[in-house]
């Protein structure tokens, strides 16, 4: 017993300061939030369209597109771009309500709202999700699983993965929609009492990412269920999938400031 | 072998220089071989490049250290070997879905993905299947799944019991197939990259490695001794962060939250570390034919030492204490046994099998990379049980610390890109790879252009869940948990 206590002492707190102290420390290669620079373009240059392997970015009327939802952030844009229009910035504040505004352009703002008016009312300090992977690769679900951990205590604002759908007030959906996997998702979902709320996690799960087109799956959960707050990366950072469930259930101004 | 072409890890051929057998001079060398000499590290059907198909067996022969190729022109159906060689179930059912040639007298064909076949046939939806059934008043069945409790991925299992003893397990998946492979033949293109590091997306960097390996050795590309030792040590702090959060899990499943606690956070330093190395969790963008992307330079591998030291302070703190504690060591030891020759039989690898008392680690059996310098003694461990297979991952943990401070304090020189060309035509490689799970092969073959004609990929997952299925045969149903979490296995890397 005694080296249980000791052991304890040894390790000591961990659970991070955020989100009334500052964010943990990202890696300085991170790929956070894109920043697309105004105009500056040359007109025939299409190589960050050529490279990107899920047609993220596009040339919109007033200029490049980059939607999040089906990026990789792999880089392969930013480094094609010979006139450094497109950089993946340190920002982790990813996530959106609505679809179109994870579509960036350069006249975006920094971080798109994630609030939601009756998620904010009910769940604000218990927030009890089923996750259901389909067609995950896994590293959404163990970033998302990461949260459990005492580093992170998502327990901390009353968020929690529970076992059953019965217990939950929505569904964490993360992978593209499997077709084999449709079924038994539209079965958890409509197992989830109402009101329920549904989360995308992860390129796939907003848009099919890496797979969209492939016929095995659905390009995204949007396709089967009504989703109201959008997660994106590949995997998201542990953090911006934290970050956007705070800010969903208004435990977090939208924008702090700096 | 007689009759077969001898390849080194990942070495290039010929499609043409590989000899076609007869059928029957085929199954009498794969018979002959496994699993006496040699463990089946892949069988698969492919298009030749004479229109036919063709069965194509690998066979690893651990002594020699030499991966064996056989192959033989097939048609609508052959004998299965599956009776004889029993680690040639999975592959025969999957021969079967995929390419629709019947191995005959295969004693349970049915599908092992619910996917649409090569020629674009759709099967029965996903689950409607037979399931092996046993008989008798009292005995029940238990169905879990495709949805399970915590946060993990989907999959199917049906358990025959009667009482609290389990008969039989049988597994059965495919909910995570997304077609892959399908989807990679044609390539390489601007996705595959993507494709192979999700292939399981916790395995980013051993996946990637085998590709990796796969293209360069198919271009004649080198790779620099400096890209070698960052790919180990990225392939180590995979290892380092999935055995340390398996070993967390382990304690959890068996209610020693202290541990549990501990673990879950210090797999989170491991994966920082890798943070650090390429700026993401998993290791996404690091690895690319030809090498890495990301050097590490003097500070950064001295910022990774430190951290390395405090991460094994807290590592061997946290698993000791789970050692020490004998409520813990009770739940382990003699619970979902699998014997050292049911291992050898059913083609178990990686941590599973060498908690088996088995030599076997791509790493030191068909060296490649770093791994040819730089020597890390195979783990193993006695016993076959939850406790092996928990306390081979502890070894591991130090062996690889040990590596990574090794390579952390001296890396070699030189670029950390090499050129690479396109692929040649109609040609042939097997690319193996170690990664935290066990044995990776990718076997790659180009077309008339040089594209992926063919690009088959074998996730440890593979071979292994059948292994999961005899751990807990006579075992209680409530150690299931405990017996899965001590295998661990991969649904996406399994179903593709």
């Amino acid at each position: 017993m005694l080296d249980v206590w000791l052991t304890r002492l040894k390790q000591k707190h961990r659970t991070m300061a955020y989100p009334d102290g500052p964010a943990p420390e990202l890696p300085p290669r991170f790929a956070g939030r894109p920043v697309l620079a105004a105009g500056e373009c040359g007109e025939s240059c299409r190589e960050c369209i050529a490279v990107c392997p899920t047609a993220a970015v596009q040339a919109g009327t007033t200029g490049l597109r980059l939607d999040m939802g089906r990026c990789l952030f792999c880089r392969a844009c930013e480094q094609a771009c010979r006139r450094q229009v497109i950089a993946f910035g340190p920002d982790h504040r990813l996530a959106a309500g609505q679809r179109e505004d994870l579509i960036v352009t350069a006249a975006s703002p920094a971080v798109a709202p994630a609030r939601h008016a009756p998620a904010e009312r009910l769940f604000k300090r218990s927030f009890k999700l089923r996750q259901v992977s389909a067609g995950g690769c896994n590293a959404c679900e163990a970033d998302a699983n990461v949260l459990g951990t005492l580093a992170w205590d998502m327990g901390r604002f009353g968020i929690q993965f529970v076992a059953s759908p019965r217990h939950a007030d929505g569904l964490l959906v993360t992978g593209p929609i499997t077709r084999n996997m449709r079924l038994a998702l539209e079965k958890t979902y409509e197992a989830v009492p109402a009101p329920k709320v549904v989360i995308a996690v992860g390129a796939c799960a907003v848009s099919g990412g890496g797979y969209a087109g492939h016929p095995e799956q659905c390009d995204g959960a949007a396709s089967v269920l009504p989703v109201d707050l959008f997660i994106p990366g590949c995997p998201p950072h542990p953090l911006t999938i934290l970050d956007g469930l705070l800010r969903f259930i208004g435990r977090i101004a939208e924008a702090p400031g700096p | 072998m007689r009759n077969a072409l001898s390849i080194h890890n990942a070495q290039a051929v010929r499609i043409a220089d590989c000899p076609a057998l007869t059928l029957e001079a085929f199954t009498e060398a794969v018979v002959r071989e496994v699993p006496g000499r040699a463990r089946l590290a892949a069988l698969l059907a492919t298009p030749w490049p004479d229109g036919s198909m063709h069965l194509l067996a690998v066979l690893a022969d651990v002594a020699d250290e030499t991966l064996s190729l056989l192959s033989c022109p097939v048609g609508t159906h052959y004998p299965s070997l599956t009776p004889v060689v029993t680690q040639a179930h999975w592959f025969e059912r999957e021969i079967a879905e995929v390419w629709g040639i019947r191995p005959l007298g295969h004693p349970w064909l049915k599908p092992i993905r619910f996917q649409a076949s090569a020629a674009g046939n759709q099967g029965p939806p996903i689950g409607v299947t037979d399931f092996f059934h046993m008989q008798g008043e009292e005995v029940h069945e238990v169905a879990v799944g495709p949805v399970h409790a915590g946060v993990i991925e989907p999959g199917h299992f049906r358990f025959q019991c009667h009482g609290e003893t389990v008969y039989h397990l049988e597994i059965s998946l495919g909910y995570q197939h997304r077609g892959v492979e399908r989807a990679l033949r044609g390539g390489p293109d601007r996705r595959t990259r993507h494709y192979i590091e999700t292939l399981a997306g916790d395995t980013t960097i051993g996946h990637a490695t085998a590709w990796c390996r796969a293209m360069e050795w198919l271009a004649g590309a080198r790779v620099s001794p400096r890209a070698m030792a960052i790919r180990g040590i990225a392939a180590e702090l995979e290892r380092l962060a999935n055995h340390i959060g398996d070993l967390g899990a382990l304690a959890g499943d068996v209610g020693y939250l202290p541990t549990l606690s501990y673990c879950g956070r210090i797999r989170g330093d491991a994966l920082n570390m890798t943070a650090l190395i390429c700026g993401n969790r998993f290791g996404r963008g690091l690895l690319l034919p030809g090498g890495v992307t990301q050097d590490i330079d003097s500070g950064l591998a001295q910022t990774l030492l430190g951290r390395l030291d405090a991460l094994e302070s807290d590592t061997r703190g946290a698993v000791e204490l789970m050692f020490r504690a004998p409520s813990v060591l009770s739940r382990f030891e003699g619970v979902g046994t699998v014997s050292a020759a049911t291992a050898r039989d059913i083609g178990l690898v990686g941590p599973a099998a060498r908690a088996c008392g088995l030599e076997v680690d791509v790493r030191q059996n068909f060296p490649y990379g770093i791994y040819r310098f730089a020597y890390i003694p195979v783990c193993t461990w006695a016993g076959g049980d939850c406790f092996a297979r928990a306390y081979v991952r502890w070894l591991e943990v130090q062996r690889s610390i040990e590596f990574l401070r090794e390579q952390l304090r001296r890396l070699p020189g030189g670029a950390v890109q090499m050129p690479t060309g396109g692929l040649p035509p109609d040609m042939l490689t097997v690319s193996l790879s170690e990664g935290w799970r066990g044995e990776i092969v990718h076997v790659a073959m180009t077309d008339g252009r040089g594209a992926f004609r063919l690009y088959k990929v074998i996730d440890p997952s593979f071979h292994n869940w059948f292994g999961l299925a005899c751990a807990l045969r006579n075992q209680q149903i409530s150690d299931f948990p405990l017996c899965n979490k001590s295998f661990n296995l991969s649904y996406c890397g399994h179903d593709l």
